[in-house]
């Protein structure tokens, strides 16, 4: 179905998934204003909240089955099976946390039937990021997705903690954005143009590739774009305010607000700088680090929130050499690992919200102590999250990163590759303590884990997440051929001139 | 002109950043966008010039001081920078923006992204000032308008959710 993006029509159909999801935003906050008194509402509005998610997920998948193509070129959105993978992988990472949080709320008493209309908020914000022609597009989609995210992080307004994380997260997420927004202005004064394809073309017409307005820009985007993904040195806030959100909303930032981040700086490097080889050096730098100083401090966390927190800044890491790698493979082997990092870090964030309350700060690896014995299943569902972090045979991470690895190879950065293989052996040493304590030590005492139980929804969720990943880790050819269609799509298939 | 305008809009930035009294600070701001404003006319954009007198240097500018005087911010409160150590590392940061804004001014621009000279008051005299922004702002830049209508309402959603007394 070939659309032209410069008509109303055109674009119109282009946006079907975005109109959906606005009109779910708008409806929900109706129902949420008009019948605020009823103690029943916040269950209804999360309710409708998956079904909009899921709707939302059909028009996107109705899209990309049309085979929709822009004529011409594409103004404003993109329309390539990158930007509808991306969107079904958000709009995942959002149903998830969704049907962790019908739950979570009610236990933590957080009355604010908002809450989803903002986790759909972010969700939209997700999907013009990723999905953007445009860097002005893109910046809309990053502050949109930021501000419903600097919110959720503080929605639980009884916790000093969360307020802390709240205010610090708005802080420096504004202080980023303020060096990604510098960074457009210089590209655009470099280019003269903000539209992706036709800074590819003008960047090679015009031998831009010393150019020094062009490399302040490309760095300062690089920095906005690192403190988005919580890469090293840009991580500083992450622990703190991945500890001090309510733990569905520390799920969603970890999942899917890293993976738009990705998705968004993937779209960028590979489509719009891909005749700039002067990026794969700093992304190859900031990979290294991340992987080192991720793994290594995650070592010495005794919380489980922490250690979750800078589990996810080592994963940064490793989708940083699949970005590092920047060929067809690298963006493929991004998409595949992205849809296995959402499911396994959504899964291991819901057995830290069972097992603790009031924010679950407090939970130490050693309170897993004997869990095996009084909750099997959730011990169960822990121990194939935690394998699957860790990139063991047999789950889908290990496949995932595999194809990392062969992306790396392919690229000839073999140092890159053999880096993070030792990376993943220093991870063993944390993610490996929580299963022993689970099946290897004794409970303290005959009441423990009395409290830990996963209802609902959740309960599906977790389970479904479970499966999912031992199943993509023994049958995953169906994922990595639909992961490499959507890869491929990336590429600049014209080449737009200064003469059009 | 342009000297004259540039010195009274960095003046206006120094003394507003100097002053104890968050006041004085305000309305030395005033000055600052009073003349970005006429920077503005100055580059033929003048209706851009008419915005900014309007909606920074007025309505901005009068909620800065209702809520600065709703606060009763007026005592002159311990400053933010302590000590040495945030004093140098804000000497070092703005040494690196007067050096990179340097380095860019130096930077050739690629030719053939220069418009000819005179091109803009030309265009605005066909059109009209207005005209020239409307049209981009509401057809090739459409999409982004309208996404900017959106994070909007989230803003304001998040704002009474974090802030309503009672929800």
């Amino acid at each position: 179905m070939p659309l032209d993006l410069t008509t109303p029509g055109g674009i119109t159909l282009a946006l079907t998934p975005e109109l959906v999801l606005t009109v779910w935003v708008l409806v929900l906050m109706l129902v949420a204003a008009w019948r605020h008194r009823d103690a029943g509402v916040q269950r209804e509005v999360g309710l409708l909240t998956v079904i909009g998610l899921v709707s939302t997920g059909l028009a996107v998948a109705w899209l990309w089955a049309q085979g929709a193509t822009p004529v011409g070129l594409p103004a404003m959105m993109a329309l390539d099976g990158f930007r509808f993978a991306t969107s079904l992988v958000f709009l995942l990472g959002a149903l998830l946390t969704v049907m962790l949080s019908l739950g979570y709320v009610d236990r933590e008493r957080i009355q604010a039937p908002e809450y989803y209309v903002l986790i759909l908020l972010g969700t939209l914000g997700m999907m013009f990021m990723a999905g953007a022609a445009d860097l002005v597009v893109m910046f809309l989609g990053l502050e949109l997705m930021s501000v419903a995210v600097y919110v959720l992080a503080g929605v639980n307004r009884r916790s000093v903690f969360a307020a802390e994380a709240a205010l610090k997260y708005f802080l420096l997420g504004a202080f980023a954005s303020g060096f990604f927004l510098y960074g457009i202005a210089l590209v655009y004064g470099a280019t003269g143009t903000t539209n992706l394809w036709l800074i590819h073309g003008r960047v090679l017409e015009l031998g831009l590739g010393s150019n020094v307005m062009m490399i302040a820009g490309i760095g300062l985007l690089l920095i906005g774009f690192g403190f988005k993904v919580a890469a090293v040195p840009f991580h500083m806030w992450t622990p703190d305010v991945y500890d001090g959100s309510p733990t569905p909303v520390t799920a969603f930032m970890a999942a899917a607000v890293k993976a738009a981040g990705f998705a968004a700086l993937v779209r960028v490097l590979h489509q719009a700088f891909d005749g700039l080889p002067i990026w794969h050096g700093a992304v190859w730098w900031l990979a290294v680090i991340t992987m080192v100083v991720g793994n290594v401090i995650a070592l010495a966390q005794r919380p489980l929130k922490r250690m979750l927190a800078y589990s996810s800044i080592a994963h940064a890491g490793y989708l940083l050499v699949a970005v590092a790698s920047g060929s067809a493979i690298g963006s493929a082997a991004f998409l595949f690992y992205a849809v296995v990092y959402t499911l396994m870090t959504i899964g291991a964030f819901a057995v830290l919200a069972a097992a603790g309350t009031g924010g679950e700060q407090g939970v130490l690896i050693d309170d897993l102590n004997g869990l095996a014995t009084r909750r099997p299943w959730i011990a169960a569902a822990m121990t194939v999250f935690m394998l699957s972090l860790l990139g063991f045979p047999g789950t889908a991470g290990f496949i995932g990163k595999w194809y990392i690895l062969s992306a790396a190879v392919d690229a000839d950065q073999r140092l890159l590759a053999v880096i993070l293989v030792g990376a993943s052996v220093v991870s063993a040493g944390f993610y490996l303590p929580p299963i022993m304590a689970m099946y290897m030590r004794p409970a303290p005492s005959a009441e423990a884990h009395q409290a830990t139980r996963i209802v609902g929804a959740a309960r599906w969720a977790v389970g479904v997440m479970a499966v999912a990943l031992l199943l993509f880790g023994f049958w995953p050819n169906r994922a990595l051929d639909a992961a490499r269609r959507g890869g491929e799509s990336l590429r600049p298939a014209t080449l737009y001139t200064l003469g059009r | 002109m342009f000297w004259l305008f540039a010195a009274l809009a960095v003046g206006g930035a120094l003394m507003c950043i100097t002053r104890r009294s968050p006041v004085a600070s305000a309305l030395w701001l005033v000055q600052t966008l009073f003349s970005l404003a006429a920077i503005f006319v100055l580059l033929d954009a003048q209706f851009i010039a008419a915005l900014q007198v309007m909606v920074y240097a007025g309505a901005i500018m009068v909620l800065f001081l209702f809520v600065i005087m709703l606060l009763n911010l007026g005592r002159g409160s311990a400053t933010d920078m302590r000590g040495w150590t945030g004093r140098l590392v804000a000497l070092a940061l703005g040494l690196l923006l007067v050096t990179e804004l340097w380095v860019l001014v130096r930077s050739p621009l690629a030719s053939p992204l220069q418009l000819p000279a005179g091109t803009l008051s030309r265009v605005a005299q066909e059109q009209g000032v207005v005209a020239v922004i409307s049209d981009s702002l509401f057809r090739t830049y459409l999409v982004p308008f309208e996404v900017t209508s959106v994070l909007l309402l989230a803003a304001i959603v998040g704002a009474v959710v974090l802030a309503k007394r009672r929800l």
